[in-house]
């Protein structure tokens, strides 16, 4: 059963007074309807959302609550615009590539919505600064990107007693849930654990339609609006599943877990932990160090090699679909076929081993050690390394 | 009992690009030993090395978690949905 609650409201706060003659203009297709009236329109103007993280979920997020009139929003990134960013974080324009995000965005949204106060956070969300930053807010959305800044966001509302309105993606897939509601689960009854780095999806498998975070964020956004007008039935205790390709919204029932050790009925976190040690060191994005000892040769040693005329093997372990922005001409093996296209291979040749950035190829140099090849090594950087260093006109994606 | 298995777009690549996949099962234990019978690569992302269902992966009966109701025991009844959910993070950047 959804409950239906409304945000508590922030000790202390009293409704907004009146909306000026400008903000009735403004906001007059929310005044017109019922459901939101002058009574909730003047709860948005008195409403604090906290917006962590200003990418793909956070840009629609962030436009539309500006532009309902929420009063006060903060927002938390610590990243620079870069144009791959554009695809899907519709806040940033073109000119916007190089700045930072939250001043990108404070930009925009105070552009967008003058009559409101933006607060922003140039910072890595931390264990040390969880708290203080989100003890301000009535309600706070998730628009991280990594299992760290998941648990600790999450762990951070349940101890602040704060909603947060979760969404998450993954390629064509987007879950939206609300943690944190008094009553409610949280994200950990959800997923107790991370996954362990080794089985996150890689790189091979990533990407997301630039839509689909536009849709996720927009119904986070929706979400927020209605806690805070408390209309409706909020996304508490249900896992709404989209899935953009069949174009299909699934609802499952989330339960609180009495045993969950964040808000279950004896909890064993009661302070913020170290999350990048809680989900296995590294988060999901950004270069993995290489944990194994494979053999490496640098791009420009390659180069050299290749000049010289050694008969070298190159073996690329991408997908074909990336194989197709850019390649060495190398011969196409996908990690995940290696074991059983390993016949393809001549282990008394020579074979250089590559992929994006080196991660998967050096899973497929230590795979092919194990099988009997001992001359081989890994690109070391992969085929970006390699346009950074040897051939810039391959283009990097 | 046929019972339909959705597939969750993380691991469809260990599933032969499947969206789903029907097995015959009577309970959801079975219905997941069915289809890691047929997608050997699928267990490590199941299953610790324990047997027991990994902690970031959720299994479904329509819409209720299994962990509250009979776990892999859980009964499946003819034209049931059998849904796997991991946890995915991305927002941005993957």
């Amino acid at each position: 059963m959804a409950t239906k609650v409304g945000i508590p409201t922030a000790s202390g706060s009293k409704p907004a007074v009146t909306l000026s003659k400008s903000e009735v203009m403004r906001y007059s297709r929310h005044l017109i309807m019922p459901e939101v009236g002058m009574d909730g329109q003047l709860k948005l103007k008195a409403a604090k959302v906290l917006c962590i993280g200003t990418g793909g979920l956070g840009a629609p997020l962030g436009l539309y609550l500006a532009a309902a009139g929420v009063g006060r929003i903060g927002l938390v990134d610590f990243d620079v615009v870069d144009s791959t960013n554009l695809q899907r974080q519709v806040l940033f324009g073109t000119s916007d590539v190089g700045r930072p995000k939250i001043t990108a965005a404070a930009d925009r949204l105070r552009n967008l919505n003058p009559e409101i106060q933006i607060d922003t956070f140039e910072t890595h969300l931390s264990s040390e600064n969880a708290l203080d930053i989100l003890k301000d807010y009535d309600v706070v959305v998730d628009g991280t990107d990594n299992f760290p800044t998941r648990y600790l966001v999450n762990d951070a509302c349940v101890i602040l007693g704060k909603p947060n309105v979760y969404g998450s993606i993954f390629r064509f897939d987007g879950q939206i849930t609300i943690f944190g509601a008094p009553g409610g689960p949280c994200y950990r009854c959800l997923y107790p654990e991370p996954p362990p780095p080794g089985l996150v999806p890689s790189c091979a498998e990533g990407g997301v339609l630039g839509v689909l975070p536009g849709i996720v964020g927009t119904i986070q956004a929706a979400e927020t609006l209605k806690l805070i007008i408390g209309k409706g039935d909020p996304l508490i205790g249900r896992l709404l599943l989209f899935d953009a390709l069949a174009m299909k919204f699934r609802e499952l029932k989330l339960r609180k877990n009495p045993e969950c050790p964040v808000c279950g009925e004896h909890p064993t976190v009661t302070k913020l932990i170290d999350y990048a040690e809680f989900c296995g060191v590294r988060g999901e994005e950004g270069p993995v160090a290489t944990m194994t000892n494979v053999p490496e040769v640098t791009p420009r040693e390659l180069k050299a090699r290749l000049d010289r005329g050694d008969d070298l093997f190159i073996l690329d372990v991408r997908e074909p679909h990336e194989y197709q922005i850019c390649n060495l001409q190398g011969h196409l093996i996908p990690l995940g076929e290696l074991s059983r296209r390993v016949h393809e291979l001549d282990s008394s040749k020579e074979i250089v081993a590559h992929c994006r950035s080196g991660k998967r190829s050096a899973d497929a140099v230590e795979f092919l050690q194990k099988a009997g090849f001992r001359k081989i090594w890994n690109l070391k950087g992969g085929i970006l390394a390699w346009s950074d260093e040897v051939d810039p006109s391959v283009p990097k994606y | 009992m046929a019972v339909k298995v959705i597939i969750p777009t993380p691991l469809r690549a260990y599933a032969g690009k499947q969206e789903s996949v029907e097995v015959q099962a009577a309970t959801v234990g079975e219905a997941l030993l069915a289809l890691t019978g047929k997608f050997g690569e699928l267990k490590k992302h199941l299953f610790s090395e324990d047997g027991r269902l990994r902690s970031f992966v959720n299994v479904y009966v329509n819409d209720e978690d299994v962990r509250y109701l009979q776990k892999d025991q859980t009964p499946v009844r003819e034209g049931d949905t059998v849904s796997i959910v991991p946890s995915i993070a991305g927002g941005a950047r993957n």
